[in-house]
């Protein structure tokens, strides 16, 4: 279990918050146009990093707004939190 | 194919294979993972006579339990399933659950009462390490290299197909590379340029200290996320649920291991007083379906065999046997044809999270 400062409430336990998986995954802007191949890149494949990974957070026992965490998964180490929209301030 | 090496970067039996709950079954609901999942209890049912060494696989029975109405409907549906497709079945009603596993309250007044449950009698447990050190011992006595503390640094790639891999031993080269790494089989895989449809994340377990048997069964529950069987040691082993978020630190949250505890004591009141020995969190790669991945990739050469998720273990003998086939011949067994990586592309998925016993 770790903390996370959640950008509109503050500090809390991480067991208030629900993992959205990896960040800025596009929707395709043309939907219709899409092969198979590219369908199954958008819906299924995932980079599952081990290292410094971009993803989304969403505090589904607090503000329920959805947010942007950079964490290390190979110890939980947050690097930074940004919100919905932004820049990604670490590479 | 005669000339192989395993290539492993700790030890045999180190990982997951030597931390698991050890439950085999297979009373998957979709025909293709019925295939696949009683393709290896059969293989179970003579593997300490095939390896001429003691893998404890002892068939006490698996016992899921159904809570709410919807359970009750979803496991008769799977019992019918499993009965068309020759896998033993029963679906037992509360007094039955009771007289098979006198130590579960069945009281009517408990949060999620048990209102029936189906039974697998072939299915069971096995002793985890004693596998792998069978088929350890076996291959090495069929002249397979086995190569500890040796870890793969690099897929080497001539265009289209695989010529070697590096590791901390040197240069091994090869035309045939088959991945068994379970949680970290992406990271494997982004050393070839390949990208998964796997997420990595910590599932937790738990073993209490040795009593007296108490239990002679294993016993599911689905909806309210706890499973415990006894090992032959005397300790309770419980399994905990995923987390969330992708991890690799081999750490899993408290509250998904107290969330589970809550469970079984509201299940087992005799355990109250029992003290937990040791929890781990191991890795495990899990896939959008919750089924395996026993495939070719677009990379000739270079097989992956992961996604098992929550429970390879059961699989092991039949998992090995069909994806050496596929190794072997360039071609899936028709066992495994359905679990190849293609069908995240054509929609042909393999949906087992009901059947995943304890929803992750």
């Amino acid at each position: 279990m770790f903390i996370i400062n959640c950008p509109f409430c503050g500090e809390r336990e991480q067991s208030e918050f629900k993992a959205g998986g990896e960040a800025h995954i596009e929707r395709p802007k043309q939907p219709t146009e899409l092969s198979d191949d590219e369908w199954a890149e958008y819906l299924f494949m995932r980079k599952n990093i081990k290292g410094i990974q971009f993803e989304r957070w969403n505090h589904i026992h607090g503000c329920r707004k959805w947010f942007n965490m950079v964490r290390d998964t190979s110890n939980d180490e947050i690097k930074a939190i940004y919100k919905m929209g932004e820049k990604p301030p670490v590479k | 194919m005669k000339n192989i090496a395993v290539v492993e970067k700790g030890w045999i039996g180190g990982g997951n294979t030597g931390r698991n709950t050890t439950i085999i079954r297979s009373n998957y609901l979709w025909d293709a993972s019925a295939g696949l999942y009683n393709h290896a209890l059969k293989i179970w049912e003579g593997l300490s006579q095939e390896l001429n060494y003691n893998v404890m696989f002892s068939q006490r029975g698996v016992m899921n339990l159904a809570h709410n109405l919807q359970d009750v409907r979803d496991l008769k549906r799977r019992t019918h399933a499993n009965r068309l497709n020759g896998i033993d079945a029963e679906y037992l009603n509360t007094e039955e659950v009771k007289k098979f596993c006198p130590i579960i309250n069945t009281s009517p007044d408990i949060r999620y009462p048990v209102l029936g449950g189906t039974l697998q009698r072939r299915a069971g447990t096995a002793r985890h390490d004693a596998v792998a050190w069978g088929y350890a011992r076996g291959a090495d006595e069929m002249g397979v290299d086995i190569i500890q503390n040796c870890e793969v640094k690099a897929i080497k790639r001539n265009g289209d197909s695989v010529k070697g891999l590096e590791t901390t031993k040197g240069f091994i080269k090869t035309n045939k590379i088959g991945v068994v790494a379970a949680g970290h089989s992406s990271v494997i895989a982004n050393m070839a340029g390949l990208k998964l449809p796997l997420e990595s994340k910590p599932l937790q377990a738990l073993v209490s200290e040795p009593v007296k048997p108490i239990i002679d069964t294993v016993v599911m529950s689905n909806a309210v996320h706890a499973y415990v069987s006894q090992s032959d040691k005397g300790e309770l082993v419980i399994g905990a649920g995923t987390d969330d978020y992708i991890s690799y630190s081999q750490k899993g949250s408290h509250d998904i291991v107290e969330g589970t505890l809550n469970a079984i004591l509201e299940l087992y009141p005799i355990f109250s007083r029992m003290r937990m020995l040791r929890q781990w969190g191991g890795i495990v790669d899990i896939c959008p379906d919750a089924s395996p991945i026993i495939s070719k990739t677009s990379i000739k050469g270079l097989y992956f065999n992961c996604g098992w998720g929550t429970g390879g273990f059961k699989a092991t003998p039949g998992s090995g046997d069909l994806f050496a086939h596929t190794i072997a011949n360039d071609e899936p067994h028709e066992l495994n044809a359905a679990f190849n990586i293609n069908r995240f592309v054509s929609g042909d998925l393999v949906d087992e999270h009901g059947a995943a016993a304890v929803a992750h």
